[in-house]
């Protein structure tokens, strides 16, 4: 009894660790041109990639690429930019960010079941 | 910040609209630049659309450039416009739902039998091999039903979690999961487990997630409805225009249409983009627009805005702005980004939602916990179903669901009602607003000032007369009261004569002569300066001036002839309009750099008790601040221009517009139509969707933080009562279908026009 009240709250800690302590590698966007680009899938419940950086003053191209049906995918929202848009399904959609200070900040759908960053550096 | 579409470097063939092509000799030069360019196979140009398909694997920006480097201009031909969007969409999701129902009949099949088996008292339990071997079928079908019909929950719940981040897929995965797992033990190793504990739970895991997709698929079928509005507003486009191109009229797809394009427009016909009227007469019905529902008259040198529908005459129109640029197109851009947009309100529930699911996974651990220590036996079968019936009653959804919905509705609404509501921060303030600072002129009132009374006061004149000496005497003022006259004139084409020794007096009038004889034209000063007897006209003068009016004294051979009255008309449902304002409960106060003799005769006439006269117009913010020192939450009312800094300056700026020339970026809600009506439209919708918005988020926080702790189990020590997770799965999957049809509700509000 003792070993799986352990285990429970060793699962407790995990979760914990792993929804909240622990820090998500992000996927830099490295561009020399004048704007940064980046494709994101928007499938089976998530953004990929979900965590984006790049260097501050850069305007960034999203390219959303929405394969999932359901409608909570229909819709990214930029909050902290005022910006959102309708991703047609199976197909390419650029937003178009502008030029972001230092900071993190989020999109995603409209109930937050989606959701990543982009950290400007 | 507009939200662009690219087209990637493809091999297919792509559309551009090229402007600035004039003449039949660019074709070859547009040709022969893009085909220059390393990559393109064919360029071929249509020069009567003024189009060009280029087939080649180059990106559409080489292109362009290509060609402005020529000298021309060129866009991407549109092919993601809103109204293709919303087709995809909509075939889309009716795919969509299609999938999901099929998915849910499939789960329910096994579900079904297996629940009224269960409810029938048929035994759920592994005793024998007969049953293991029959128990182990279902177990396998189960997991068929799970792979065919829950899968989507499964990867995504599994992708997720990769990702650090947890959803509903994840609690269903769990939930669902967790029952199938115990239950393949308990047919695969029943003797691990105390007889009592050797209990399936197939059935639970089937209904749940048929009833899930059921839930979904209909929340699908709402959803649709909530985005009816901007449906409508999208839908005013027309698909085609027909331009005149080299003489001859051509109907063109609406994203060609270029700027300076001559249009023309046949009767019950949209007007297809914004333009001037060039040549014809007609009358067009903008209500689509602005809520008015009268035609306007438009002939030569009017604007003309699309999506507006033309009633009678055959009118050619120069197009002004073309595609993204045009009114509707940016109505429906602010529609879309405020219907998108979140008030303070929603954030509470966003804060809840980022932890929410792990939480209830640590809340399923806790009392599967609390069951198997204190729990009575079968112990791990209670704790089994406490914890999947935790996991699957909880719905981040309903909560997450709550604001968007209402404010998509609303919004959307608001905007049938011809009031664009820029933002969710907006619509939220404007339904705490407890004070309504009215500008007078313009928003009160016409804000165009008209001869009101013609009083003759010598038997030898007619009112026509009177009209044309008058009008004569001030064609030569710049006074803006002057002009009254001079338009009253000539609206009834009363020929102007012409006057002599035009003399104007500050403070007084002006005199002036017609063929010899003496004029004097200006207020009571100037009239007994000159000796002129007024008698009884005195009192009729003051008359006109209590009904916030100005009078002037028309004095001929120094005689009185007549009296003539201007004033500026106050729109006729503003009293309406305010009454509603005041029967809400607002303060409503009129601010006006007018005099206070006219500015209190307007206030008593349409009822405003609080008069702020004489008010110079950079002064006018200091009465918004003033106001919200006292502590209220001040709505500001102007017409946009004037009155910039105030509407910026107060919670919630309502640029009142005339017809559709609206002034879209100044302020934070723009009455689309010159009536006040607008405005306690906008509050009214305001306040029902915030209304709307608190009974989902009421609604989605009760239904969790009650719904959890009966999964858990929490009656039971009381009644002996445990949940059945089925039971939790209906729930949990109509909640969120709840909140949407709640949200839908808000498109049925009609604001009271009295």
């Amino acid at each position: 009894m003792l070993l799986i009240n352990l285990i429970g709250l060793g699962l407790i800690v995990l979760i914990i660790w792993w929804f909240w302590l622990y820090k998500p590698q992000s996927t830099e966007v490295t561009d020399n041109t004048d704007r940064s680009e980046i494709t994101v899938i928007v499938e089976n419940g998530t953004y990929q990639p979900a965590h984006i950086s790049l260097q501050e003053d850069k305007p960034l191209t999203i390219n959303f690429i929405r394969k999932d049906a359901s409608p909570c995918a229909a819709t990214v929202l930029f909050p902290d930019l005022e910006i959102s848009a309708d991703l047609p399904i199976n197909k390419e959609f650029s937003v178009q960010l502008p030029a972001m200070k230092k900071g993190e900040y989020a999109f995603h759908c409209q109930m937050k079941m989606y959701s990543g960053t982009i950290v400007v550096k | 910040m507009d939200i662009l579409t690219d087209s990637k470097p493809s091999n297919n063939t792509q559309e551009l609209i090229i402007e600035g092509a004039g003449c039949a000799s660019c074709v070859g030069k547009i040709e022969a630049a893009l085909k220059n360019i390393n990559g393109v196979d064919s360029a071929e140009m249509n020069f009567a659309l003024r189009t060009v398909s280029i087939s080649g694997n180059v990106a559409s920006e080489k292109l362009i450039k290509a060609i402005e480097n020529i000298g021309y201009n060129a866009k991407s031909s549109n092919d993601s416009s809103d109204d293709k969007l919303l087709d995809e969409k909509e075939v889309a999701d009716e795919k969509y739902y299609a999938s999901l129902m099929k998915q849910m009949w499939v789960a329910l099949g096994l579900g079904i039998p297996l629940m009224i088996y269960s409810l029938f008292g048929g035994p759920m339990t592994v005793e024998t091999s007969l049953e293991r071997g029959v128990w182990l079928i279902i177990g396998i079908a189960c997991a068929a039903i799970m792979y065919f019909a829950g899968k989507h929950f499964y990867i995504g719940a599994w992708k997720s979690l990769v990702n650090h981040s947890a959803n509903m897929d994840t609690l269903i995965a769990l939930g669902t999961g967790t029952a199938w797992f115990y239950s393949m033990i308990v047919v695969f190793f029943p003797m691990v487990l105390p007889e009592m504990a050797r209990h399936v739970y197939f059935e639970a895991t089937a209904m749940i997630i048929g009833l899930i997709n059921l839930g979904l698929a209909l929340e699908v079928k709402a959803r649709g409805k909530t985005s009816e509005a901007i449906k409508r507003l999208i839908g005013l486009q027309a698909k085609t225009a027909r331009v005149v191109r080299d003489n001859k009229e051509i109907d063109i797809a609406i994203e060609q249409v270029l700027l300076n394009d001559i249009v023309r427009i046949r009767p019950g016909e949209k007007v297809p983009v914004d333009g001037v009227v060039t040549q014809g007469h007609t009358a067009i019905d903008e209500s689509m627009l602005t809520g008015e529902p009268m035609p306007v008259e438009k002939g030569e040198g009017d604007e003309i805005v699309a999506g507006t529908l033309n009633k009678s005459g055959s009118i050619l129109s120069k197009a002004t702005r073309v595609g993204k640029d045009t009114a509707i197109a940016q109505i429906i851009n602010m529609v879309k980004r405020a219907q998108n947009s979140k008030p303070p309100i929603g954030r509470l529930a966003d804060i809840i939602s980022a932890y929410f699911v792990p939480v209830i996974m640590i809340i399923s651990i806790v009392s599967a916990l609390v069951w198997l220590n204190f729990g009575p036996d079968p112990v791990l079968a209670y704790a089994v179903v406490s914890a999947t019936t935790v996991l699957i009653i909880a719905c981040p959804c309903a909560l997450g669901l709550a604001t968007p919905m209402s404010v998509m509705v609303g919004v959307g609404k608001a905007a049938e009602a011809g009031v664009l509501i820029r933002n969710g921060e907006a619509l939220q303030t404007a339904s705490k607003i407890t004070a309504m600072i009215l500008d007078k002129t313009g928003t009160i009132t016409e804000g165009a000032p008209k001869v009101t009374d013609i009083i003759v006061a010598d038997e030898n004149y007619t009112e026509q007369n009177i009209l044309i000496i008058a009008g004569s005497i001030e064609s030569g003022s710049e006074h803006p009261l002057a002009q009254a006259i001079v338009d009253s004139a000539t609206e009834q084409s009363l020929e102007l004569e012409k006057i002599t020794d035009f003399q104007a007096i500050a403070g007084h009038g002006v005199t002036a002569k017609l063929n010899g004889q003496p004029l004097l034209f200006g207020n009571q000063k100037l009239m007994l300066k000159n000796g002129i007897a007024l008698n009884d006209f005195v009192a009729k003068a003051q008359q006109l001036a209590d009904e916030a009016k100005t009078p002037m004294y028309l004095a001929i051979d120094n005689k009185l002839a007549a009296i003539i009255a201007v004033s500026d008309p106050i729109k006729k449902d503003s009293i309406a309009a305010i009454k509603r304002l005041q029967a809400s409960g607002i303060r409503v106060v009129m601010l006006t750099g007018d005099n206070r003799a006219t500015a209190n005769a307007v206030a008593k006439k349409v009822g405003i008790k609080e008069v702020y006269a004489e008010v110079l117009p950079e002064e006018k913010s200091n009465k918004v601040t003033e106001l919200q020192a006292q502590g209220e939450i001040v709505g500001m009312t102007g017409d946009g221009i004037n009155d910039a800094p105030a509407l910026a300056i107060a919670n919630v700026g309502f640029a009142i517009g005339t017809g559709t020339d609206v002034a879209i970026e100044s302020a934070d809600i723009t009455l689309m139509r010159g009536s006040l009506h607008g405005l306690a439209d906008a509050i009214a919708v305001s306040k029902a969707t915030l209304r709307n918005i608190k009974q989902n988020l009421f609604g989605a926080f009760i239904y969790n933080v009650a719904g959890v702790p009966f999964a858990a189990g929490i009656l039971y020590p009381f009644f002996g009562l445990m949940l059945n997770p089925v039971v939790a799965g209906a729930a949990m999957a109509f909640s969120s279908l709840t909140v949407v049809s709640n949200a839908n509700r808000l498109r049925f509000f009609k604001p009271q026009e009295h």
